[in-house]
């Protein structure tokens, strides 16, 4: 039966395996790489919906993964990883079960699924691999998409906010949300080791640079989300149980306009920096108030999953 | 064996759940529960059911049911569900991907009115809608051919010769809220008769492999060619798990279909599900009045069973087909196959009745109407919407 065949052509030390196709400067790749540091040699089960992430694979019957896939149904990869994660631990496996999606099938197409995942508070680690955009077809916008960026279906710069996902998921008072930046590596690996010593739902959101999509220069992609981060842009951070907030970084005063000069997806659209800077002094004022009313101090126990 | 008063849904929770169990010294079984008319005591049963290795997870939406099945299946334990009709539909692009999968989940279709209209009563057109999905199909008449075709269908699903999932379609209200009394196993011999679940592409640490990727036209075509290869095995599969069960539990289930007094017929109605009770019935009386007149009880639908339905067939003057489901700008659905497998024959008149749609009541009077109507033509016609007609 041919679907059972995919082999593997060479050893599986790794996650994501040498000579795969993605692009260069593909903030997922590194992310895939990271995630393997931060699992210290537990071999996760992935569930990955629609996106560039199942394009990695490349095609039957060889894999550009070295550990077990399944290639979901765009909507589906949360709703499969509970079946998946619950034949493991009836079965006391404890591998990790990992979603591993693009922005897409998480924010939009994927977000009921999600949603009742993180509610059943599912034994599950869920990876968004953000890069605001639906990469795979080419660069279309999402409701991830930032306002006023351009994209292949928003010409004239996107006039809709950023949905903000972390809020959504941490509302679900799941045990671990955090953010991930390619750019602070001991962050990511301390994020992924947390994660995975953590039982239930946990959500994990990593800005992904696309330089097909961003129009960016590939060898750029770390500097970006540096940029990003140390502007207060995208703020590193974790919440416990959705009620207890740390900042992991904060931003330095870097302009904005470091992140945004250095990418034509800003640059050829006509995109009010000063509102968007607004923006973001009002995301940290909101967070810096979640920090200030619901610190996480000390080692933060997760709400463990009750079945019945 | 208990012999009890029980509803098709009952009945069909209580064996889901059996199975399941029977399951529980290998990987376990989990279901993907969403609640939806006239389904839902089906998974309230499951819900309440106190296994020893498995979960009846309840998720928000028949989509993600199916997944859940699938992540299940991938992860090698025995995966079940049940919709009707709107929540079918709603679930459909995961119910082609476990076909193409090849996972051998077995899900019970409670066949409902697709809407709009608004509409909770029998019709075939919502299970029908996923005959191309890469599922067996069977439709049953009765509640213990229902329990009876749900312990075959975990046998054929998970022999290593089909590995495909398995839909038992039953009429929505008409048997699955009545009750009538049913031979139920015990669990001691669902455990003899349902081997372990053994899904040989099942993900694995040791053994890392993707599922589902990328492939190109030829391994593609390659894929969808094995699954037909694996369809054309389901009769002889079907056979031995037939031979099995009566080993097991004393009676001879069905077959592909039943033919009923067809050899000395010229005239032969086709049906499924429980119209074909109903058509037994008026033909048992009719030949009390000296007409030869046969029946057809069509069980299984996917793969198509042509050879027994032509050897049946080939030879008769006049043949109706009784289809409670509607293909727009074409047909009934059972006629629509029939005719394929019947062409060449010597067959006169091939005539097709849509009847029931939306639940309406396919009594006697219809049968006889029909009946009346069919040993009167000479000629094939285009199907026949008799209660809009008449």
């Amino acid at each position: 039966m041919s679907i059972a065949l995919t082999t593997a052509d060479q050893p599986c030390e790794h996650i994501l395996r040498a000579g795969n196709t993605n692009c260069a400067g593909c903030g997922m790749s590194l992310g895939l790489q990271l995630l393997e540091q931060g699992l210290d040699g537990a071999r996760p089960t992935l569930a990955i919906p629609a996106c560039c992430g199942i394009v990695t694979a490349g095609a039957f019957p060889t894999s550009g993964y070295g550990v077990p896939v399944a290639a979901t149904t765009f909507a589906s990869s949360a709703a499969v990883a509970t079946g998946l994660s619950t034949i493991a631990e009836l079965n006391e496996e404890t591998e990790p079960v990992i979603c591993w999606a693009g922005d897409g099938g998480t924010y939009d197409i994927g977000l009921a699924t999600l949603s009742a995942a993180a509610e059943r508070n599912e034994n599950i680690i869920y990876i968004c691999y953000d890069n605001e955009i639906y990469g795979n077809t080419g660069g279309q916008r999402s409701s991830a998409t930032p306002e006023g960026v351009r994209t292949t279906t928003t010409p004239k710069g996107k006039c809709e906010v950023k949905k903000d996902i972390m809020r959504i998921m941490t509302a679900h008072r799941i045990p671990y949300a955090a953010t991930l930046s390619i750019a602070h590596r001991e962050d990511f690996l301390q994020k992924i080791r947390t994660a995975a010593a953590t039982r239930g739902f946990r959500f994990l959101l990593l800005l992904s640079p696309c330089p097909t999509g961003w129009k960016s220069e590939p060898d750029e992609s770390v500097d970006l989300i540096e940029y990003a981060v140390r502007c207060g842009l995208f703020p590193l951070y974790e919440v416990f149980d959705g009620e207890r907030y740390r900042v992991n970084v904060r931003p330095d005063g870097t302009p904005l306009e470091e992140y945004t000069s250095r990418q034509r997806r800003y640059t050829s659209a006509d995109v009010d920096l000063g509102h968007l800077q607004s923006e973001i002094l009002k995301q940290w004022r909101l967070l810096d108030g979640l920090c200030n009313a619901f610190p996480a101090e000390g080692k933060m126990a997760g709400r463990a999953p009750k079945r019945n | 064996m208990a012999r009890e008063l029980i509803t098709g849904n009952g009945a069909a929770g209580y064996v889901l759940a059996q199975a399941g169990e029977a399951n529980r010294s290998a990987r376990g079984c989990c279901c993907g529960a969403y609640p939806i008319t006239p389904q839902t005591e089906i998974i309230e049963y499951l819900r309440g059911f106190e296994f020893a290795k498995g979960r009846v997870v309840p998720v928000e939406s028949e989509h993600s049911a199916m997944a859940v099945c699938i992540g299940a299946s991938l992860g090698g334990a025995r995966a079940f569900t049940a919709s009707s009709a709107n929540g079918l539909a709603y679930m459909a692009e995961n119910v082609f991907a476990a076909g193409y999968f090849r996972l051998p989940i077995v899900m019970i279709a409670v066949n409902r009115t697709l809407g709009p209209p608004w509409n909770i009563w029998a019709d075939q057109g919502d299970s029908l809608a996923l005959r191309d999905a890469a599922w067996v199909q069977f439709y049953v008449e009765s509640h213990q051919e229902l329990v009876d075709t749900i312990l075959m269908a975990f046998r054929i699903a998970e022999d290593s010769r089909v590995m495909l999932p398995v839909m038992v379609c039953m009429d929505g209200f008409i048997v699955s809220h009545t009750q009538m009394v049913v031979d139920l196993p015990e669990q001691q011999q669902v455990d003899a008769y349902l081997p372990t679940c053994s899904i040989p592409h099942r993900l694995n640490v040791d053994r890392p492999a993707t599922v589902g990727g990328l492939a190109w036209p030829r391994e593609t075509e390659h894929m969808r060619h094995e699954i037909q290869q694996a369809m054309e095995r389901v009769p002889a599969v079907l056979e031995e798990a037939r031979g099995e069960f009566e080993q097991v539990f004393g009676r001879r289930p069905h077959g592909v279909m039943s033919a009923e007094y067809v050899d000395e017929a010229e005239t032969v109605v086709v049906a499924s599900n429980t119209i074909a009770r109903t058509v037994r019935n008026v033909i048992e009386q009719r030949r009390v009045g000296g007409e030869a007149i046969g029946l057809v009880s069509a069980k299984l639908f996917r793969p198509f069973p042509r050879d027994a339905i032509r050897a049946a067939l080939h030879d008769k003057r006049r043949v109706a087909v009784l289809d409670r489901n509607h293909s727009p700008g074409s047909g009934g659905i059972f006629w629509q196959e029939i005719a394929a497998t019947l062409q060449g024959c010597d067959v006169e008149v091939l005539q097709d009745y849509v009847v029931g749609l939306g639940g309406g009541d396919v009594t006697p009077d219809v049968v006889n109407r029909i009946i009346d109507d069919l040993v009167k033509r000479e000629t094939s016609a285009e199907p026949v919407w008799e209660e809009v007609t008449a």
